[in-house]
Order: C-alpha cells, then sequence, then structure tokens
C-alpha cells in the first residue's frame, strides 16, 4: 500500500512538473523562487494553483476605516489586474490601491487602518471553525451521554485534553492549574490545528504569521502578568538575596525578562513554522531550477520525508508553545518556600 | 505583504476571534467536558475504592467466618468431651452405686445369715441342753437307783478334783 502510494505521488509529480513548466521554467531565477515568500507571507487573495495562464484563486474582502472616509468594504478583485491577478498602483479602485508587495495604499496618501480579511485571517477562521466543530461535538458526546468512555470526536480530544491537564497544567503550574486548563486546551487545539492544516496543499501559513503567534503570546502575557501573585512581582522589584545596589541592575533585567517571555514565543513559533513551509517549498522549487526531472523526483522524495518531519514540527510547537505558556503561568501563581535568606 | 511586521488586521481578527473562539469552548466544550472527565474519573476511583473496600470487608467476612468455625469447632469438641467425661462418670458412679449396693446387701445378707445362723445355733444348743439334761435325768436316776454306784461316782468326782 504504501509502495504503491509512493509510485503513485512520484507519477503525479513528474506529470504536474512537466505540466506547470512554461510558467515556472520559463522565468528567471527569481521568479521560480518568489512563490516561495509570496505563500510565506499573508496575501490581500486566497491563490491555490496557476494551470498555465489560469489563476485559480479566492476574492478576499478588503476592509479600510480612514477618519474621513470611515468603513468602506472592497473585494480584493477590485485592486487587480483580471488577467494576471497581479496587484499594482495602476489598479487603484476608489482611492485604494494594492501594491506588487501586497500592501495596501492609499493614492492621497492619507492615513487608514486595515481591517481585511486576508489570507491568513480567512484561514484562521478555517481553523477555528474546524476546532470549535471537533470540540463542541466531543463536548456534545458528553452531555448526550453523560461520564461514559469516549466515542468519536471524543476520542480525538479527550487525550488532547487529559494530557494538556495533566501533562502541562498540572505539571508547570502546580495546584492552582484548574482555572488555566481551558485556555491551554484551546491554545493547543488551535496552534495544532492550524500547523497541520497549514501544511495541506493551498493552505496559508497562518501559525507561521507573526501577527497571529504575538497575538497569541500577548494572551498568556497578559493571562501570566494578571495572575501574577505577590512574590512573583516581588522577585522582579526586589529579587530576594540580592544587595539593594545590585538591584539598580536587576530590577531593569527582570523587566526586560517580563517581555522577553512572550517575545519568545512569538517568535519560537512563528520561525518553526515559517521555516518548514520554507524548506518545503525550496525543495519543490529544486525541480524548477534545475530544469531536471531527476532533480524533480529526488526533491519530491525530500519533500515527502520533510513533510512527514513537518508533521512532527506541528505537533512539538502546538505542545511546546503550550507548555510555556503554562510555565509562564506557573512561575507567576507558584508560591514559593524561600529557604535562601541570607 | 511583510514577513516580520505584523499586519493590523491580522492582529484584530486573531485577537477578537481567538477571545471568542476561547470563549465558545470554555463555555460549551472545555467547561462540561472537564466536568465529565472529574465525574468520570471520581466515580472510577470511587469504584475502585469500592471494590477494594468490598474486598476488605469480604476477607475480613471469610476470617470472621473461619474464627466462627473455629469456634464452633472448639465449642463442639469440649462438648463432646464433656458428654464423654460425663458419661464415662456417670457409668462409673453408677458402677461404683451398683457394687456399693451389691455389697450392701451381701452385707446384709450376710448379718441376717449370720443372726439365723446363731438363733439356729442356740436353738439346738438349747434343745441339746435340754436333751442332755433329760438324757442326764434318765441316766442319773437309772445310774443312781443304788448306792455303789452314787458312791463310786462320788469318789471319781473327788479324785478329778484333786488332779485339777
Amino acid at each position: 500500500m504504501t509502495r504503491k502510494l509512493l509510485f503513485l505521488s512520484l507519477l503525479v509529480s513528474a506529470f504536474l512538473l512537466g505540466f506547470s513548466s512554461p510558467t515556472l521554467a520559463a522565468g528567471s531565477e527569481e521568479d521560480k523562487t518568489s512563490f516561495i515568500m509570496h505563500h510565506v507571507v499573508d496575501s490581500h487573495e486566497w491563490h491555490f494553483a496557476t494551470f498555465g495562464l489560469t489563476h485559480v484563486t479566492l476574492p478576499l474582502p478588503v476592509i479600510v476605516y480612514s477618519g474621513d472616509r470611515g468603513l468602506e468594504f472592497f473585494s480584493s478583485k477590485d485592486f487587480q489586474n483580471h488577467e494576471t491577478h497581479a496587484f499594482g498602483k495602476e489598479y487603484a479602485h476608489e482611492g485604494y490601491f494594492i501594491d506588487d508587495h501586497d500592501h495596501l495604499g492609499r493614492v492621497d496618501e492619507g492615513s487608514f487602518i486595515e481591517f481585511s480579511i486576508t489570507k491568513n485571517v480567512a484561514m484562521m477562521f478555517l481553523v477555528m471553525i474546524v476546532v470549535a466543530y471537533v470540540s463542541l461535538s466531543a463536548a456534545s458526546h458528553y452531555k448526550k451521554n453523560g461520564a461514559v468512555a469516549p466515542k468519536g470526536a471524543a476520542s480525538l480530544i479527550e487525550p488532547i485534553v487529559i494530557f494538556v491537564r495533566d501533562e502541562i497544567a498540572m505539571k508547570s503550574i502546580g495546584p492552582k492549574y484548574k482555572k488555566f486548563v481551558p485556555y491551554l486546551i484551546t491554545l493547543f487545539l488551535f496552534i495544532w490545528f492550524g500547523n497541520l492544516m497549514g501544511l495541506m496543499p493551498g493552505a496559508a501559513n497562518m501559525t507561521g504569521n507573526i501577527a497571529v503567534t504575538f497575538v497569541l503570546a500577548i494572551l498568556t502575557f497578559i493571562l501570566t502578568n494578571w495572575n501574577g501573585n505577590k512574590e512573583y512581582w516581588k522577585h522582579v522589584f526586589a529579587t530576594p538575596g540580592v544587595p539593594i545596589p545590585m538591584l539598580l541592575i536587576m530590577v531593569p533585567v527582570e523587566i526586560i525578562g517580563l517581555f522577553t517571555k512572550p517575545f519568545a514565543l512569538t517568535v519560537r513559533l512563528f520561525v518553526a513554522i515559517t521555516a518548514g513551509h520554507i524548506v518545503l517549498l525550496g525543495f519543490i522549487a529544486l525541480g524548477f531550477i534545475f530544469e531536471s526531472y531527476t532533480i524533480g523526483i529526488v526533491s519530491t522524495l525530500m519533500v515527502t520525508f520533510i513533510n512527514l518531519i513537518e508533521l512532527l514540527v506541528a505537533t512539538i510547537q502546538a505542545y511546546v508553545f503550550t507548555l510555556f505558556s503554562a510555565m509562564y503561568i506557573g512561575s507567576a501563581v507558584a508560591e514559593h518556600e524561600h529557604v535562601d535568606h541570607h | 505583504m511583510d514577513l516580520i511586521t505584523p499586519g493590523t488586521g491580522l492582529i484584530f481578527w486573531q485577537l477578537f476571534g481567538f477571545l471568542g473562539l476561547l470563549f465558545i469552548l470554555i463555555k460549551f466544550a472545555w467547561k462540561p467536558m472537564l466536568a465529565a472527565l472529574d465525574e468520570r474519573e471520581s466515580s472510577i476511583e470511587n469504584a475502585l475504592k469500592a471494590a477494594e473496600t468490598a474486598r476488605n470487608e469480604m476477607a475480613n467476612l471469610k476470617a470472621e467466618n473461619e474464627k466462627l468455625l473455629a469456634e464452633a469447632r472448639l465449642e463442639r469438641d469440649n462438648i463432646l468431651k464433656k458428654a464423654h467425661e460425663a458419661s464415662l462418670k456417670m457409668i462409673e458412679d453408677a458402677k461404683l452405686e451398683s457394687g456399693k449396693a451389691g455389697a450392701q446387701m451381701i452385707a446384709n445378707a450376710k448379718a441376717v445369715i449370720e443372726t439365723e445362723k446363731k438363733s439356729a445355733l442356740t436353738e439346738v444348743k438349747n434343745q441339746v441342753a435340754i436333751l442332755t439334761l433329760e438324757v442326764t435325768e434318765k441316766l442319773l436316776r437309772k445310774t443312781l437307783s443304788d448306792d455303789k454306784a452314787q458312791k463310786e461316782l462320788v469318789d471319781q468326782f473327788i479324785k478329778e478334783t484333786n488332779i485339777n
């Protein structure tokens, strides 16, 4: 079975290689790799595939708010060439344009805030719907049947819930873990499903977007410091056992330490997922750069291999983000018994 | 769009989207689910505890039963032993009693016989004495019918008396 699947995927990839070579293989070397960055970053339209000159895309809403014009809704279709789907200043629409770096701009250079449903926002909603659907159908099992053994979606969600509760929350937070379990489960599921769905063909690199990881890290940061007890703050502003002159150095360091935690969370997930996508797409691009079927086949095998690793990374990063969030919260709510009285 | 510059729109949607997801899931998924898990875990724990208690009780009951059985057996043995002893004692007593009674009877019989014998002997003696007296009288009358014989007899008596 596995061998047959491998053989089939080789055939399909060789076929696709030949099929799409007129478009990709025609351009310069920069064109052959530009799709990597294009995939990795956010976009105003959801581009799935290109067959020859036909672009399979999903136009997305562009929502802009400006002080003088109020809230406005457009479609990403309005700002692009209908043939090539290229954005550019020349395709300006009602005073706005999207430039060739996919940035929204205003023709009269006035100020505005953008709330567009970009590719990543759409992907995020999709992930949220899937997570909510799976979780709610898991919960409905218990509502219907009471506290019985899991079945269906509950069999998928229950082990995760128990793992997050027992292995992450209980061990990293301590006796006050109960309050934080729902947040940690939601965090884990959102990141995990986001990572996994992001690996699917045509999907967006949502959990590899710095804005997404930033928001998740900020939520953990708020939760941590909101629940910080006296000892936690004492540790920041008057570390026990440190002489007063040293505090002049220690307090700024501790305060910086508060912010490096969410920063580390933000960057770790963003880098891990984005790097994974770049490596995958890089291997895919190899075949086109060398314009060789042999390299295409080898790189496809590598892509399969990296994809398996990415499945692992998707889970590990979800686990790590959740674990570190729990540990930060744990450090804020823990009640140590300070033995080090000097 | 840029790789490392977070987009405002994305931050906005992510923040409110995630908070919404959090709210919905906490309210409708995690609370009932965690409660159900807690309930199930505690019920399993209780069931295990109950099983443990039942097992202990069974063991206690068994031990108690055995103890009771052993006690009953001991009691039975005691009763049997006592009964045996009692019966033995009764037999012994009966034997003793009957022996005594027999002896008494024999003694009584002996005494009666002795008395009878004595009275019979006395009777016989009396009869002999009477007969003797009568015979003696007859003899004397006949013998002492002549003086010579009387004199001979007196002499003889005197002789005998002297020797004594």
